[in-house]
């Protein structure tokens, strides 16, 4: 019976990622279209300032983007289907091996940001939802209302202010890793993760180091959805009449409160996490920014500012697809939760 | 056993302080069941929430002594108070499948009190468990255990809610309503379980309704209360044939019992004789076999399995089934919001089944047959007021303009006994009988021949109940409307219908005149019906006209 459920579900996750792939040509198409469509001349710019009219056409040629639209599209196309996203112009790179080694740099503070913020704000609206009115619940609106107020680069440059400058306790905020550490082997792209496997404990406290105030800079900033998606879940789910029932036949507040209310609480949390996640992935261009993170967000705005079409066709592909894999684990984690909830009936 | 000296219970709400139970006293014998009766709002459940201390935020017990077995339940601590609940004092309540956890399986949720109050170690809680199922006659308990709430009916439902109650074998068992929402042969399927277990296990019981038939059947004694104060007291025959209180007698009164007319319902002095209609014999409505079939998971589900029925002119039919007998789809068939897949519906020489629901919006026929919906508050729009929802109908099908308008709705108001400075009001500053009184009223906006009414009185009081059910008849007589009357209550169809029709599994299993289908029911679940009804004792005090 449980291999049966399983292939069950391995056929429902196929499906729906079968499902996706018109939602991921969409994207394609608006990505290239879009691109195509900005201000700005990718020949001109990487032709160089003393370039000429002709030199210019010759870079435009050579970058293929003197032929037609629909042509470059199919090109395009073509190049995708061989797993090539094409080269960036401004890093000279590929782009694939440019977002293999930029995406988890994002994954890693992102992760861990949300973590963070986790096991700060969930029980704190746990709390405020046990006893609303209470100093703790006005405790819990006041550090939320203050995180989602301040300005994460606000944030960001505070904390170094702090902890760099004055205290000397953080490390200088210069990316993933101080210079006197070697990055790990690359297995997952995570440096926490890969230097854990080779058992390399030294850089795995320096990358920690480094992570931390970006991690937090962006923890106070998703702390409000959280907290209160958390808190107002937790009450709604307390005056139920199943805890009722639970509290007359006298089970202790701790069980009425975690396995009883808790669990029934959890799949709106996981709703907005998920979405906090998402708009956490896109929008920390910020952080990386005063952190020197060598982060996916500030790759893409730098390809966006020189019209690096390849670049940022890349990026927009690659967070869709992210994208799609995140709702798919949230599907999944549904089912987890909730029983009513079947996969495949969606 | 149980001794309540003077309690009061008061709930902190935004506007002040509300005294919901003032001086109950109460006294409950080892063996004894007994019985709470009262109307909504009557404090009845507060006092049972009281007495376990589990009531909801704001609720404190103000005054009073609770003596249980020797104890005083006001003073020993909460964690006293852990122990005894669930152990010496359980509760079952209403809406069981609301009860009980809905992500969690039942066999786990009978665990969890087993083994808090030790009445199981981890190595025999599965077959404890399993025991407390077979115990409230659950079939296949062993497969039941595996079983999420969403997964069982409703009458299943209420027995595991029974059996998380009865797992550690308390002394006390309070029943708040156990069977609202429940059809009325499970409720007397779950009303006879609980009385079985309650003598075995020589219980005590507290057994809080709105339904005195039912209280009367299964309780030792019964105290009416109103307002949060107990008004009467005593034994159920004693109580039916001579009730002294006002309000106990109309209570009684409101109460559908064999034989009685619609009028006896009322108090005595709001007893004018039935209005006189005519009966015609032509057809108003004539529906051949019907179907309704829904596309379900696993393949397709027939909810209607071709019926036929016929409504003349002027004439009420009963159509009385439990839930998933299909009255519901064939009201909705009937008054044109749901598409039949087979069959026809001919009302007055034409044949509707074949307009689609969508396009019957803006058919001639719409303003002709109307339908006063189940649910009072659900069915009007919460920011409408009564005016505006009377608006509605006679602007879009009756295209009356402002003056007109007016003057209508007010008319209208009259019509159904609403006083007319309530139009203004929004649903939630109504009451559940005014605010059944306005869904009339837009039913009847545009004048119907046929009036399709679905349980319109399942979620009111009984004593709004029989002012609800005469101002129908006196409606009926006053615009010779024909009414199809959707309800799972015999009795009340039976005192509104000159035709009943007996549902069950998408078809009729019974279709008879409505005095001979009382009196000698053919069809097994017709009979099955009428005597799970609870019939209250007889009252004996002369009916006065």
């Amino acid at each position: 019976m449980v291999t049966a459920i399983t292939s069950r579900q391995c056929r429902a996750v196929l499906g729906r990622l079968a499902q996706t792939v018109p939602v991921l040509f969409g994207v394609v198409v608006i990505s290239f279209l879009l691109t195509r469509a900005l201000p700005g001349d990718p020949a001109a710019y990487f032709a160089g300032a003393a370039a000429d009219a002709d030199s210019i056409e010759q870079v435009r040629e050579s970058l293929g983007l003197d032929k037609p639209l629909p042509q470059q599209f199919l090109i395009y196309l073509g190049d995708l289907a061989r797993g090539d996203l094409g080269q960036s112009i401004s890093t000279g790179q590929p782009v694939a091996s440019d977002l293999a080694s930029r995406l988890p740099a994002s994954l890693e503070l992102t992760l861990m940001a949300l973590l963070l913020s986790c096991c700060l704000s969930i029980p704190l609206g746990v709390m405020a939802a046990m006893r609303p009115g209470s100093a703790i619940d006005h405790l819990c609106r006041v550090v939320v209302t203050a995180g989602v107020s301040l300005p994460t680069f606000f944030t960001g440059i505070l904390l170094i202010y702090i902890f760099y400058y004055l205290l000397g306790i953080a490390p200088s905020p210069l990316g993933r890793l101080d210079f006197i550490y070697l990055e790990p082997d690359r297995i997952t792209g995570f440096y926490l993760i890969d230097a854990a496997i080779a058992r390399d404990w030294e850089t795995w406290t320096g990358a920690l180091k480094q992570l931390i105030l970006p991690a937090i800079t962006l923890a106070l900033f998703t702390l409000a959805p959280i907290a209160r998606m958390t808190r107002a879940a937790m009450l709604t789910a307390l005056s139920s009449d199943f805890i009722r029932t639970a509290r007359a036949a006298g089970l202790t507040e701790r069980k009425v409160l975690f396995v009883y209310a808790f669990r029934n609480a959890l799949l709106p949390v996981v709703t907005t996490l998920g979405m906090v996640f998402s708009f956490t992935l896109g929008a920390n261009v910020l952080v990386e920014k005063v952190f020197a993170w060598p982060g996916i967000g500030s790759y893409a705005v730098e390809a966006l500012v020189v019209s690096d079409y390849a670049a940022v066709q890349g990026f927009v592909l690659a967070m869709a697809v992210l994208f799609v894999l995140l709702n798919l684990c949230i599907d999944l984690l549904y089912t987890a939760i909730d029983p009513r909830i079947g996969f495949d009936a969606q | 056993m149980l001794s309540v000296r003077n309690l009061a219970v008061g709930f902190q709400t935004r506007r002040g302080f509300v005294s919901a139970v003032r001086k109950l006293d109460l006294s409950l014998d080892k063996g004894e069941i007994l019985g709470i009766v009262g109307e909504s709002g009557s404090g009845k459940s507060v006092s049972s929430y009281a007495l376990l201390r589990v009531l909801d935020a704001g609720g404190s017990i103000t005054a009073g002594e609770i003596h249980y077995s020797g104890m005083d339940l006001r003073a020993i601590s909460e964690k006293d108070m852990r122990d005894i609940r669930g152990r010496e004092i359980s509760m079952i309540f209403q809406n069981p499948r609301a009860a009980l956890n809905p992500i969690r399986t039942v066999g786990s949720q009978i665990e969890d009190v087993l083994r808090r109050h030790a009445q199981a170690s981890s190595q025999n809680a599965r077959e404890k468990a399993i025991e407390a199922l077979q115990a409230v006659k659950i079939n296949d308990a062993e497969k039941r255990y595996h079983a999420y709430p969403f997964e069982l009916s409703g009458g299943m439902c209420q027995r595991v809610v029974i059996a998380i109650a009865l797992a550690c074998n308390p002394q006390l068992l309070i029943a708040d309503e156990p069977t609202t929402g429940l059809d009325i042969t499970t409720q007397k399927a779950v009303m006879d379980l609980v009385r079985d277990l309650i003598r075995e296990r020589g219980m005590s019981s507290i057994l809080i309704t709105h339904d005195l038939g039912l209280a009367a059947q299964y309780c030792d004694r019964i105290m009416v209360m109103k307002d949060g104060e107990i008004v009467e007291q005593g034994e159920p025959t004693s109580l039916f044939s001579q009730p002294s209180h006002r309000y106990t007698r109309k209570l009684v009164d409101a109460t559908p019992r064999e034989g009685d007319s619609i009028r006896a319902l009322l108090p005595p002095e709001a007893r004018t004789p039935e209005p006189a209609r005519s009966l015609s014999t032509d057809i108003l409505l004539d529906v051949q076999d019907l179907t309704k079939t829904y596309q379900g998971k696993s393949g397709p589900v027939q909810a209607v399995k071709g019926i036929s029925l016929q409504i003349a002119k002027g004439q009420s039919v009963g159509l009385v089934g439990e839930s998933g007998s299909g009255k519901s789809t064939t009201a909705e068939m009937l008054v044109r919001l749901l598409d039949p897949s087979s069959g026809s519906i001919v009302f007055n020489g034409q044949d509707i089944a074949g307009i689609a629901a969508d396009d019957f919006a803006r058919h001639p026929l719409r303003s002709d047959i109307q339908m006063v919906f189940q649910d009072a508050t659900d069915s009007l729009n919460p920011r409408h007021t009564a005016r505006q929802t009377l608006a509605e109908p006679l602007k879009r099908l009756g295209r009356l303009r402002k003056r007109e308008l007016g003057s209508r709705i007010e008319e209208l108001a009259d019509l159904v006994g609403l006083p007319n400075h309530l139009l203004n009001r929004f649903p939630h500053q109504l009451s559940g009988g005014q605010k059944a009184r306005v869904g009339i009223a837009r039913a009847i906006a545009l004048e119907p021949s046929l009036l399709i009414l679905d349980e319109p009185t399942a979620a009111l009081d009984v004593s709004i109940q029989a002012v609800v059910l005469n101002l129908l008849v006196d409606l009926r007589a006053r615009l010779g409307m024909s009414y199809l009357f959707v309800s799972h209550d015999l009795h009340v169809v039976r005192l509104l219908c000159d035709h009943v029709v007996v549902m069950k599994g998408g078809e009729i299993v019974e279709s008879a005149d409505a005095d001979s289908l009382m009196s000698n029911p053919q069809h097994p679940y017709t009979r099955e019906l009428l005597s799970a009804a609870p019939s209250p004792p007889e009252r004996r005090i002369s009916a006065r006209v």
